[in-house]
């Protein structure tokens, strides 16, 4: 019982970060449709930034926050420079230009840091605290609470602002939106902005726990990708659950049948789940008019 | 004469043959010999994985998988069970296409994004399994492949490489541009433009589908056994996630649905890493602007997008 928790708490951690992908991506997917392989850059972005400003003398909390505007003027130029000028291209296209752009991301990441694993120090010390017959890290309560905050702070921002409902509209109806005079250009940079810096705020709360190094982003955009496709693409709540799920699954595999194979599993799962429910967990099924 | 010969579909494919048998002429030294297999034998890949997307519109991203099964059969038969390497590529094509028709039948009723990330899942999961059986693959490291040999000659000089990968490349064009214009190729346009239009007019979708799915999942893993014979040498990447996306690129790169914009595309994608050996550091930074580049703003691919430039349609 207490090896289950042990597992489910760490899966709780890693599934959070995997959300808080999977969040990003469906931001952007609702705004404009497109699915951003890049996004793992922004995780990673978040960390090295960090990281390297950090190491340079500037402390933690103002090496975060700068970490964070980078990645957001990285959102701001992929969707300026790359998918701006590439609307109305097929999805295949849209693919492969974001998989470009992580390509691109990673290579100057590569010239500006380095090829190393990097790690800084928990915000609140690595003393494991005892919750009922497990432990758990300090630095995964930030994560949680990280999420937490983020998920909220979304909830509030596309219910309550006027901004949120504009991004809402543009996901629903671009043309409609349009026509009611929302700016779905800049809904459409705010979007990018609003993933890339919840995704830099996710590689900064989880470096601390699993070192960052240029290479990170491929395999957790694919993560949180699939978490996003297993809540449904384009449903926020679904991209949290499934992102949740994917990492607790993840832990229980590796800890139960083998951690050769803890990738295999979530992708294992994910097919099945596409196949059983092809519209994911809390997706609608698209019905096509021909 | 020459514009009735010009209009015919292996019009480009004889114009590549040319080329391949008269750049040998130009080499400064054999390492480019090297260099042309490696085009030859992705763009083998890459002319099967266009048959699957440009032709009948379904998109994989793990179609090194297949690769790898191919380059792992010619690896691993020789080496634990003592098959002769011209068996194991057989042998590799029999696995490839039986997992393709496994894995192809529920995974291809799945659509755009849902299809590609099943697809990515299903690449992912074959590169780890290569990756984890160190007993039989070497594990991470990879391991050597035994020379192949033909009719008592073993294949291992460089030009040696270039003229077979040649041949088996143009054979595989050959074959995928007779498939366009045959009824099946037809079928599998039309269940691209509209699957409900094709059904319609009593095209079997899941049947063509298949078809597509299962021949080039057999172009990849031939490209895959051929890589791993003339490298002697193979690694799980050959199966990995950023082969599976090379692939894709160099398809899309060059131009969907075109037989000769697949081979356009592989020898652009293959030769720039050479091209750029002297700049490694930016090699990546490069690599990701150019495709961002093309793909923005030649959406159609380098070949069509050139050829309507100089005013011939694209076969």
């Amino acid at each position: 019982m207490s090896q289950f928790l042990q597992f489910l708490f760490s899966g709780l951690t890693e599934g959070a970060v995997y959300a808080m992908v999977a969040l990003g991506f469906t931001i952007i997917y609702n705004a404009s449709d497109v699915v951003n392989f890049a996004q793992g850059e922004f995780v990673m972005l978040g960390g090295m930034v960090t990281f390297f400003v950090n190491a340079a003398g500037v402390p933690l909390p103002l090496a975060a926050l700068l970490a964070i505007v980078v990645a957001v003027l990285v959102g701001l130029a992929l969707n300026k420079l790359a998918v701006e000028p590439a609307r109305g291209a097929s999805v295949v296209n849209l693919i492969i230009i974001t998989i470009g752009a992580s390509i691109f991301i990673k290579g100057v990441a590569q010239l500006v840091f380095d090829k190393r694993f990097h790690r800084f120090q928990a915000f609140s010390g690595d003393e494991p605290i005892r919750v009922l017959d497990a432990t758990i890290l300090p630095q995964s309560l930030w994560v949680l609470a990280g999420a937490c905050a983020i998920f909220v702070g979304l909830w509030l921002f596309f219910g309550h602002t006027l901004a949120g409902k504009a991004i809402t509209a543009v996901a629903s109806n671009r043309l409609a939106a349009e026509l009611v005079g929302i700016n779905t250009q800049r809904m459409m940079a705010l979007s990018f902005a609003l993933s890339a810096g919840i995704g830099a705020i996710a590689g900064i709360l989880i470096t601390p726990i699993s070192p960052t190094s240029v290479e990170v982003g491929t395999l957790l955009a694919l993560k949180g990708f699939a978490g996003a496709m297993l809540g449904g693409m384009g449903n926020p709540l679904g991209a949290v659950a499934g992102g949740l799920m994917v990492g607790i699954v993840e832990k229980l595999s590796a800890g139960y049948l083998s951690t050769n194979y803890k990738d295999a599993v979530a992708f294992i799962i994910i097919i099945l789940t596409l196949l059983v429910l092809p519209a994911g967990l809390f997706g609608k099924v698209k019905v096509d008019r021909v | 004469m020459l514009a009735r010969l010009s209009r015919h579909r292996a019009f480009g494919l004889l114009v590549i043959a040319i080329v391949i048998a008269v750049a040998p002429l130009l080499f400064p030294s054999t390492f480019y010999y090297r260099m042309g297999t490696a085009i030859f034998i992705a763009a083998l890949a890459a002319v099967g994985l266009n048959i699957l997307m440009g032709l009948a519109g379904q998109v994989s991203l793990g179609h090194a998988g297949f690769y790898g099964i191919g380059a792992y059969a010619v690896a691993v038969g020789p080496a634990s069970f003592g098959v002769p390497g011209w068996a194991a590529i057989l042998i590799g094509l029999a696995l490839a296409a039986s997992v393709a028709f496994l894995v192809g039948r529920p995974i291809l009723k799945l659509r755009g994004h849902y299809l590609a990330v099943a697809t990515l899942g299903f690449g992912i999961l074959v590169s780890m399994v290569l990756t984890n059986e160190g007993a039989w693959t070497g594990g991470p490291d990879g391991m050597s492949v035994k020379r192949l040999v033909l009719f008592g000659y073993v294949l291992k000089d460089r030009a040696a490489w270039y003229w077979a990968s040649a041949l088996v490349l143009l054979m595989g064009a050959l074959l995928a541009v007779n498939l366009i214009d045959s009824p099946t190729g037809r079928a599998m346009r039309a269940l691209h433009d509209s699957e409900v239009a094709a059904a319609v007019n009593g095209i079997d979708v899941a049947r063509y589908k298949l078809w597509a799915f299962v021949i080039s999942a057999c172009y990849a893993s031939l490209a895959g056994s051929l890589a791993a014979l003339s490298d002697a040498f193979i690694t799980p990447a050959s199966a990995g996630f950023l082969k599976s996306i090379e692939l894709v690129t160099m398809v899309v790169l060059g131009g969907m649905g075109s037989v000769i914009g697949g081979i356009v595309g592989a020898a652009f994608l293959e030769s720039l890493p050479q091209l750029l050996a002297r700049m490694q550091e930016v090699e990546h930074v490069l690599l990701g602007l150019i495709i961002m580049l093309v793909m923005i703003f030649m959406r159609e691919g380098l070949f069509p997008t050139l050829a309507r430039r100089f005013g011939r349609a694209s076969p």
